[in-house]
């Protein structure tokens, strides 16, 4: 596989819009191998043995910090976890120290959560270990976008004419972004759904479409990709609240009657059963949810692969 | 020791005159050489020669927006380092904003400002005083008395007063007391936590957007309290085209409204914060073609008549962070001439040499009501030497300031002040 590396050249995954669709392709290839190892017995290789890999969550996550962690495990690297309670962040170090630090305890990957946008770029231009971004502000989700298009490729064979519709908080979502950047690289057509402040039409200078009507969009979709809509956060400005939303943009089951039969559904958690999509949906034949997260191991695996690669070299 | 200019170009916008000659200096003061010819036994060998031969021989140049961070902040800046800056920048006089610590708010710390600038400075530095106390936006500060201890004008900079009431009382209370009011104008609601212009480039970066109307609203809330109040109110760094609307069609009626344009609103777009560079980061934020191109409108045509840098000193260490939680503002006054010969001079040719030494001198001048910006007869000899070609290199490294947060190191640039005179006596000469 490590000849493979030579058309990787990156040592930070800092988000989507920076790759080329050749790179994008090739971490997807990269990722097919790494799917493999999962079925095995041994689920683990030695790819990265005795690298370091430190999981910084400065803003709380579960499921993508456990899937780095066990994406790391099985290619066999010691892994340390820090969050945000338990960094020296919290007692008043800046960002660029604490890197440092990390850094002369030899740590070779560093996978950075953030509340900052830009966080990410930041991090990589000021130290020589790998920085993955595992989601930073509203800025991209690589990872997850990755992740993404490896479950829609597996299903649907590619991305050439394929229509994806995003549906619900756009505007401060990373996932919409890195999703938006790697669909219109590979060919498909992106049209995003939600309500007008969730939306605003400035999307449309990316090259996607934008849409206030759900139902509108659902028959020609290919792929429906519903994000969390993050009520508990949301400023009371941007909607009036989650019954007007489920009214207008939730994937109901009557709504989910105007899909094609071969539309997949996409979200990537934690769901809000009930508000973006119903229950019944959610666990139904179309969606391919746990999918996501099967793959996201796989993907993340080989993103860990490639950039560490490129820092030994 | 007498001083004369030779041969230069001498622009004094105030009093009309565009012409090659010698400007005397007589002790301290402008004179025009009479004062040695009638002078029993004049010793011509003791007087100081010039050769300004090619160069533009201008009032000194004055800042209305600086901020110099003592006391209180002295990391940043001191008040004898940003008046070194500012001469190397060709600023003879500014004016410097009360966001310190404590609060420009009280005439005890007026009191300590002038105190230390006239120890410590090499150029005129005069202060502001707050509108409200400690900047809050609450209750009024105490502008009586603050003028008596000698501040120019009131602002809140840095802050906005959100309560259109209190605002209002304000400007009425300072048309008493006779000094103008500097207002950076930003709703808070609308602004909210937004770092950069709210759009294209916003919303691809994922950043907070900080929207035009933001500032909108606030010039247009300023244009009524102007005319209803019937006192100068000048909307600091100027950012939106909907604001240079709305001064336009104010001014055009008549009322006591103006507009500031720093360097870099119309030097840079907000595509400039792809990078993350927070060196980009100011507020107001860089805005879009179609704004920078409203304020070059507002340039010629009068509606934006005063420039300043809003120079903003902040350290290395204080920048070094996320770009959300890095402070705003630039530094300027080394690069502002520079800038704005190269920019509104010479490239877009917006406005001529003459135009832009009014805006720089005379213009802000009368606004805070000084006395200086002019070669006139008699006036102290506050003068700026300028070489409008001389094409250069910015380096940071090489500054005055105590600060580097400039987004212009590396740029070239054509033009620059190579002297700077306060009261007769040269304080900066380019090496």
């Amino acid at each position: 596989m490590t000849d493979k590396t030579q058309s990787w050249t990156r040592k930070d995954l800092l988000g989507l819009r920076e790759l080329s669709a050749e790179e994008i392709h090739f971490v997807l290839e990269t990722a097919d191998a790494f799917k493999q190892v999962g079925t095995r017995e041994v689920k683990k290789v030695p790819a990265l043995q005795g690298k370091t890999l430190v999981n910084l969550f400065i803003e709380p996550s579960t499921r993508t910090r456990i899937s780095f962690e066990l994406a790391a495990k099985r290619l066999s690297a010691d892994i340390v976890n820090i969050t945000a309670a338990a960094s020296s962040l919290t007692k008043g170090e800046t960002l660029k120290d604490t890197a440092r630090v990390l850094e002369a305890n030899h740590a070779d990957i560093i996978v950075l959560r953030h509340r900052s946008a830009g966080a990410p770029e930041f991090l990589a231009s000021r130290i020589g270990a790998s920085v993955i971004n595992a989601g930073d502000g509203a800025h991209e989700h690589p990872t997850q976008g990755l992740l993404d298009l490896y479950t829609i490729r597996e299903k649907k064979g590619g991305f050439a004419g394929l229509h994806v519709a995003i549906i619900g908080d756009i505007l401060f979502s990373r996932v919409a972004r890195s999703n938006i950047f790697a669909l219109l690289k590979m060919g498909a057509r992106v049209t995003l759904v939600g309500p007008t402040t969730l939306v605003p039409r400035v999307f449309e200078q990316m090259g996607v479409t934008v849409s206030h009507r759900l139902e509108e969009v659902l028959p020609t979709a290919d792929v429906v990709n519903l994000l969390r809509i993050q009520h508990e956060r949301q400023r009371k400005e941007y909607f009036p609240g989650l019954g007007e939303y489920i009214r207008l943009f939730g994937l109901t089951k009557a709504r989910g009657k105007l899909l094609k039969p071969d539309c997949l559904i996409m979200h990537p958690g934690p769901i809000n059963r009930g508000v973006e999509i119903d229950s019944e949906l959610a666990d139904g034949a179309q969606s391919v949810i746990l999918d996501q997260v099967t793959n996201g191991l796989a993907v993340r695996m080989a993103v860990l692969f490639l950039c560490a690669s490129v820092v030994k070299q | 020791m007498n001083t004369c200019i030779r041969n230069g170009r001498i622009i004094d916008p105030a009093n009309g005159r565009d012409e090659v000659g010698d400007l005397w200096i007589i002790d301290g003061r402008i004179g025009d050489g009479s004062e040695i010819r009638s002078a029993s036994g004049a010793d011509e060998s003791k007087i100081n020669e010039i050769d300004a031969k090619g160069l533009i021989v201008s009032p000194g140049l004055i800042d209305i927006h600086v901020h110099f961070r003592e006391p209180g902040f002295g990391w940043k800046e001191t008040i004898e380092s940003g008046a070194r800056a500012a001469a190397a920048g060709g600023f003879t006089t500014v004016v410097c904003m009360p966001n310190t610590s404590p609060v420009a708010d009280s005439p005890s710390t007026i009191a300590w400002i002038k105190d230390r600038a006239a120890e410590m400075a090499k150029v005129r530095v005069l202060p502001t005083g707050a509108i409200s106390k400690n900047l809050a936006g609450e209750e009024l500060a105490p502008i009586g008395s603050l003028a008596q201890a000698g501040i120019v004008a009131i602002t809140d900079d840095g802050k906005c007063i959100q309560n259109n009431e209190l605002m209002r009382r304000a400007v009425e209370y300072a048309r008493m007391v006779g000094v103008p009011v500097l207002d950076h104008c930003q709703d808070y609601d609308l602004v909210a936590n937004g770092v950069v212009h709210e759009g294209y480039w916003s919303t691809l970066l994922g950043l907070p957007g900080w929207p035009a109307a933001g500032e909108e609203a606030i010039v247009a809330r300023n244009v009524l309290l102007a005319e209803s109040c019937d006192h100068h109110i000048h909307c600091q760094h100027i950012s939106a085209a909907g604001s240079v609307r709305l001064l336009r069609e104010a001014r055009a009626r008549g009322i006591k409204i103006s507009g500031e344009v720093c360097p870099h609103h119309i030097a840079l777009t907000d595509e400039s914060i792809q990078n993350f560079d927070t060196n980009f980061k100011m507020n107001p934020p860089l805005r879009s073609q179609r704004d920078i191109d409203a304020l070059l409108e507002g340039i010629a045509d009068g509606t934006l008549d005063i420039l300043a840098s809003d120079h903003a000193p902040h350290a290395g260490f204080e920048k070094e962070v996320e770009f959300d939680a890095a402070p705003f503002g630039i530094i300027g006054l080394e690069t502002e001439l520079a800038l704005f010969l190269d920019l509104l001079v010479h490239q877009q040719k917006t406005i001529g040499l003459s135009r832009l030494i009014e805006m720089l001198t005379v213009t802000p001048a009368k606004l805070l009501g000084l006395k200086s910006g002019t070669l006139s007869l008699g006036e102290a000899a506050d003068i700026t030497l300028i070489n409008p070609n001389l094409e250069w290199t910015v380096d940071a490294n090489t500054f005055q300031s105590a600060s580097r947060n400039t987004p212009f190191d590396g740029w070239k640039l054509k033009g620059r002040a190579v002297r700077t005179i306060v009261a007769g006596e040269t304080v900066w000469q380019l090496g």
